[in-house]
């Protein structure tokens, strides 16, 4: 989860990733930082992550993407 | 004889006043509706006597802020389209600049424009003035006197003093990039449209007008989407979208996730991008999504109205070759002039000047920049004729297309989006605590990169440059320097902070 954080913070320095819920509905993080986050979390984690994927309630917290990871993870 | 954008309005509200015209994909505007809200904010204007001035359009996107825009223009105004989403600092630069006697605002607007300083204009609410009762004989008034040399919107850019560019265009501009982009892209009756671009940049042009023109639709496409590929395409379906304009990282964002093996846009068969050089790694598997589809290169500043040169793809390219910008529209002419104003021989790198009707008025409120970028053609001296000095360099390749260079300064195209990497310095420079900054872009991985030498942390450097400067502009990496490279001549050495950037 820290290495998430870490990514997610190098991204946006001035969004708290610890308690944002909302980040999709809210446009937090735009489709940009959707392409650069993904990117790094798949060299990071080793995880290969798709369209299908890239859903609100995967990315709306730290948390939804930890437990994304985890089940890509899981899957593999 | 048409002189004025809103002929193509009264010409879809005779043969399809029932269709849907805008529309977000929750709330839809027919042209009846168009029409008639457009005619009751003109009425507003006429009845509060504001005629031949700029009125700020202040509104969430949406096709109620579309409707105001033409109802502006009914008024015999011309629009100003600000943004929610830019920061308060720049709305006060626009706002300053434009000295508007009103603001359109909605209710999520209203409450942020009451801390601006309007320069003894006043604000109204939309909902307050789109159902205002007609006033027939001042709206013909209006259309009996307007001259098509008269501005039609204002639309701000970046620029490179910290201080935004307003370009102005009219509408003879406006109907004769219409016509030529709608004839060149094959637009019709059948056309719907997902929009993409924001409506505070000319890009939007392609769609809101000839959407009038045919009696088309036009879906804004929720911004959301854009960072969710299955959904932004399931949205496309599910309206029938056809034809697109979009930037190049919207399409790259699609293809990037292999989202094709997922779902496929099913109506799709127009495609034009533009703004920025498309990989061609992606561009390939869209083609490969949509082998019958067109795609189409577009190129333009903003200061010659939408798009000036347009390249249909037809043929494959080798890694690295970049695609064309191809050729000018008709009705208007590139000059690729060297430093002394004269033409460049066949292959040669030159600037490009734009030649035409679509060269636009100038920049708002601003003779001393509008007269180094809209200069007298050196190669006419028998009478007056002003022509667009872009600051992108080009050439003609063996097959006499041409083909995009580099920009001459330090203007980069950031998420569609025109930067002069001068205006974020300026910016960073006038904070407290900073002492000098200098950026570049990494054109890879498509970020701002910000040096700094000052006290602040780059978490609240981030903070405060939010309420300066839109979220396009802002640095995507920041780093503090303890000292700064210099030239010999004494200029801040970016070739050398590309390389501790490289080297990193």
């Amino acid at each position: 989860m820290d290495q998430l954080l870490e990514i997610l913070s190098n991204l946006h320095p001035d969004v708290d990733f610890e308690m944002e819920d909302r980040l999709i509905d809210d446009a937090i993080l735009d489709s940009l930082d959707i392409v650069d986050l993904i990117t790094a979390i798949s060299d990071e984690f080793d995880v290969t992550i798709t369209a299908k994927d890239i859903m609100p309630e995967n990315f709306n917290s730290a948390e939804a993407m930890y437990d994304l990871i985890q089940r890509i993870r899981d899957e593999e | 004889m048409r002189n004025n954008v809103l002929n193509y309005l009264y010409g879809s509200i005779t043969r399809c006043p029932d269709k849907l015209a805008f529309s977000d994909g929750t709330e839809g505007l027919t042209f009846r509706q168009v029409y008639d809200s457009a005619r009751s904010v003109g009425s507003y204007l006429i009845g509060r006597g504001i005629y031949k001035k700029p009125v700020v359009v202040f509104m969430r996107k949406s096709p109620r802020e579309v409707a105001a825009f033409f109802g502006v223009i009914s008024g015999g105004c011309w629009y100003v389209p600000i943004d929610e989403e830019m920061p308060a600092g720049r709305i006060q630069l626009i706002l300053d600049n434009v000295k508007s006697p009103l603001v359109i605002c909605d209710e999520d607007t209203a409450p942020i424009a009451k801390d601006f300083v309007l320069h003894g204009g006043s604000t109204v609410l939309y909902s307050e003035i789109c159902t205002t009762p007609a006033d027939e004989t001042g709206l013909a008034r209006v259309l009996d006197s307007a001259i098509d040399i008269d501005p039609i919107y204002i639309v701000f850019t970046s620029g490179s003093t910290g201080i935004p560019k307003g370009v102005a265009a009219c509408h003879r501009s406006v109907i004769e990039y219409v016509e030529q982009l709608s004839e060149t892209l094959g637009f019709n009756s059948e056309t719907v449209f997902g929009n993409q671009s924001p409506l505070y940049f000319d890009a939007c042009l392609k769609e809101l007008y000839p959407t009038l023109k045919f009696g088309a639709t036009t879906y804004l496409i929720p911004r959301k989407l854009f960072s969710l590929p299955v959904q932004l395409i399931e949205f496309m379906n599910e309206h029938k979208i056809n034809t697109i304009c979009w930037v190049v990282s919207a399409l790259t964002m699609i293809s990037a996730f292999d989202t094709f093996s997922v779902i496929r846009p099913e109506y799709l068969h127009t495609i034009a991008f533009g703004s920025e050089v498309f990989p061609l790694k992606q561009f390939r598997r869209w083609r490969q999504a949509l082998p019958e589809a067109s795609f189409t290169n577009l190129y333009g500043p903003t200061e010659a109205t939408g798009m000036t040169c347009f390249y249909h793809v037809d043929r494959e390219f080798e890694d690295g070759e970049p695609i064309p910008i191809g050729r000018p529209f008709p009705n208007r002419q590139v000059l690729l002039l060297s430093d002394d104003g004269t033409e460049t021989a066949p292959g040669e790198i030159g600037e490009i000047y734009v030649r035409g009707t679509s060269v636009t008025l100038g920049y708002y409120n601003d003779p001393e920049r509008t007269s180094q970028a809209y200069v007298p053609n050196p190669l006419n001296t028998a009478y007056p004729e002003i022509i667009y000095k872009t600051g992108d360099l080009a050439r003609y390749n063996d097959r006499g297309e041409l083909v995009y260079v580099s920009r001459r300064d330090h203007q980069i195209k950031h998420m569609g989006h025109r930067v002069e990497l001068g205006e974020v310095e300026v910016n960073v420079n006038m904070l407290p605590g900073i002492k000098l900054s200098a950026c570049i872009y990494d054109a890879e991985k498509k970020k701002i990169v910000l040096y700094y030498l000052g006290d602040q942390t780059d978490r609240e450097l981030t903070e405060l440059l939010k309420t300066k400067l839109p979220r396009y502009m802002l640095p995507g990496r920041i780093i503090r320097l303890e000292e700064m490279p210099f030239t010999p001549n004494g200029k801040i050495d970016r070739v050398t902070l590309k390389k501790i950037y490289e080297n990193k």
